[in-house]
């Protein structure tokens, strides 16, 4: 167990309904392979906690808990458990595919649907149960201004999503994500595909986005980390090694791990 | 020296390669060269509106008649009959395979769809014959078995593993990363496979049901065994029909060369070249017009 702390949390006054997200001893196999080793840690709402490590530390499997993706993978045995509004999300009772509108994901790559952008953005509004067409179009509307591509695209909703750049369709994937009113968003390298002027500017969507839902990133980039970061949790060959604000984490790391990763000696 | 013999075995390989490609070209604009040197003649002596629209085919009748309207309609109604049969069955067996199937009933559905496509069309005809003729007969209180529906049915199965193969491949080849955009979005199998997959693939899905077309609209052996070849206009898809190629495989032996009836049967193979070249032409325009949306 790794101890959990998380300063400053008093200051912060968290929106009634919104609570931590805790990760209770969560373990993963994929075969015999053991993945995931004892994860507990509490993310912060309407925060952004990055989780960095070195390549194949099951990092992009972690984020993958909180939405239950790796249910997708055959052979695949969890222990643990994720608590979100209070609720185990892997209790039997939960409905995967409501949890999937509550918890939205975006992707290394780009991945728009080959439809229009307008289509994509509305994709998961039928899910939800939202099929009249003037709600969906001020979601549509909505999501997009919040992820910053409205005034990019207005005039041309219908034109194919693939006539996008790679930074416009990045937004486009976080535009999706949030139509269906997610309360949290998990980036997986989001990134890693971009220049870095498209980079830059998903990195203020980011912060800015913060204040509508919790964040959970994955990074390679332990400079994004530092940049973008309110709480960063470093995971090793499947383990939290360190966790806590930041700041802290990256200027004196208490594992020394964590401070060989963070100086490069490794990774 | 050395250089140069390398020089002329370049040419050489050159040259063997561009011959073989050249080869296809020959061939094609041999057989259109020969099929409209016989055939013209037909459309010169009774017209191509006559010829097409013609209501009665009485090639050895005299006065003759060359009218294929009724082998047309026997063809269009039984191509058509068997791809309502083939589509649903072909597409719906590609996604089972394709998003559904455990890896091991994969291993062994794939090969088979794929053996049926490789059965001789005759086995086909003689399965018709044999088997499911009576039992049409029974289950349709008819006086024939070997009519328009049940050559239907069974060119419908011969074009199952064509649609079915080349759909999956399409299916399959969807990128996973579309998948799990839809998944993380809430979106259960079945709506990812609805609203994201098959769209994704409709480009190959829509290929493959034109090249079932050509395939069913250009079989010969199975309508000619089954379905019932009687050269007049169909009236239920019960009555017995003589699609255009039956008739050409059938006739041709007793037609005189150089004979009205030996063009006119000429004329009716170019009418199928011209439909199948269309079909051709469409899948390609198809297949442009989603590649670069």
């Amino acid at each position: 167990m790794v101890n959990m702390e998380h300063p400053a949390m008093a200051a912060k006054v968290l929106p009634a309904d919104r609570q931590e997200i805790i990760v209770k001893d969560l373990n993963l196999w994929f075969g015999k392979k053991h993945i995931l080793k004892g994860i507990s840690i509490s993310i912060i709402p309407n925060n952004i906690t990055a989780v960095i490590g070195p390549s194949g530390c099951g990092k992009s499997t972690f984020l993958r808990c909180f939405n239950r993706m790796n249910d997708l993978i055959e052979e695949t045995k969890i222990k643990g458990s994720i608590i979100i509004d209070g609720i185990d999300i892997y209790s039997d009772k939960i409905d995967v595919y409501s949890l999937r509108t509550k918890v939205g994901m975006v992707f290394q790559k780009p991945n728009p649907f080959p439809k229009s952008i307008y289509e994509n953005v509305a994709f998961g509004l039928p899910i939800k149960g939202i099929t009249n067409k003037n709600a969906i179009m001020e979601k549509v509307e909505k999501s997009l201004k919040d992820a910053w591509l409205w005034d990019e695209v207005k005039d041309r909703l219908n034109a194919s999503a693939f006539e996008l750049s790679g930074g416009q369709q990045q937004r486009l994937c976080i535009a999706r994500a949030l139509a269906t009113d997610s309360e949290i968003l998990l980036f997986d390298e989001p990134t890693s595909a971009l220049d870095p002027q498209a980079t830059n500017k998903i990195e203020k969507l980011l912060i800015e986005l913060k204040q509508f839902v919790t964040i959970v990133i994955v990074t390679h980039n332990i400079a994004q980390a530092a940049r973008i970061s309110d709480y960063t949790a470093f995971l090793y060959l499947g383990e939290l090694i360190e966790c806590g604000a930041t700041d802290k984490l990256c200027t004196v790391p208490k594992d020394k791990r964590t401070e060989e990763y963070l100086t490069g000696k490794f990774g | 020296m050395y250089n140069k013999t390398n020089i002329i075995k370049e040419k050489l390989f050159h040259f063997i390669a561009l011959f073989s490609a050249l080869c296809a070209i020959i061939f094609l604009s041999g057989i259109i060269i020969s099929l409209f040197k016989e055939g013209y003649l037909i459309f010169k002596e009774v017209g191509v509106f006559h010829f097409l629209f013609g209501k009665s085919w009485y090639p050895s009748q005299d006065p003759s008649e060359f009218g294929i309207l009724s082998l047309l309609i026997g063809s269009i109604v039984v191509t058509v009959l068997a791809l309502i049969i083939s589509i649903p069955l072909g597409i719906s067996s590609a996604i089972y395979i394709a998003e559904l199937a455990k890896p091991k009933e994969k291993e062994i559905l794939k090969p088979f769809i794929e053996l049926l496509a490789s059965i001789p069309s005759v086995i086909y005809g003689l399965f018709g014959v044999v088997f499911l003729a009576p039992i049409m007969m029974k289950l349709f209180n008819l006086s024939i078995g070997l009519n328009a529906f049940t050559a239907s049915i069974i060119l419908g199965l011969m074009v199952v593993p064509i649609i079915s193969s080349i759909s999956e491949d399409a299916i399959s080849s969807v990128p996973k990363s579309l998948r799990e955009a839809a998944f993380a979005l809430g979106a259960n199998k079945w709506e990812t496979i609805i609203r994201v997959v098959l769209p994704a693939a409709k480009s190959g899905i829509i290929s493959s049901i034109i090249l079932g077309f050509g395939r069913a609209i250009g079989e010969t052996m199975v309508v000619l065994m089954v379905a019932g070849n009687a050269a007049c206009i169909p009236k239920s898809i019960f009555n017995p029909v003589r699609p255009m190629t039956s008739a050409i495989a059938a006739e041709m032996g007793e037609a005189a060369v150089g004979s009205s009836h030996y063009n006119a049967l000429f004329g009716i193979a170019i009418v199928l070249f011209v439909i199948t070249f269309i079909s051709n032409i469409i899948t390609e325009q198809v297949r442009k017009r989603i590649r670069t949306k």
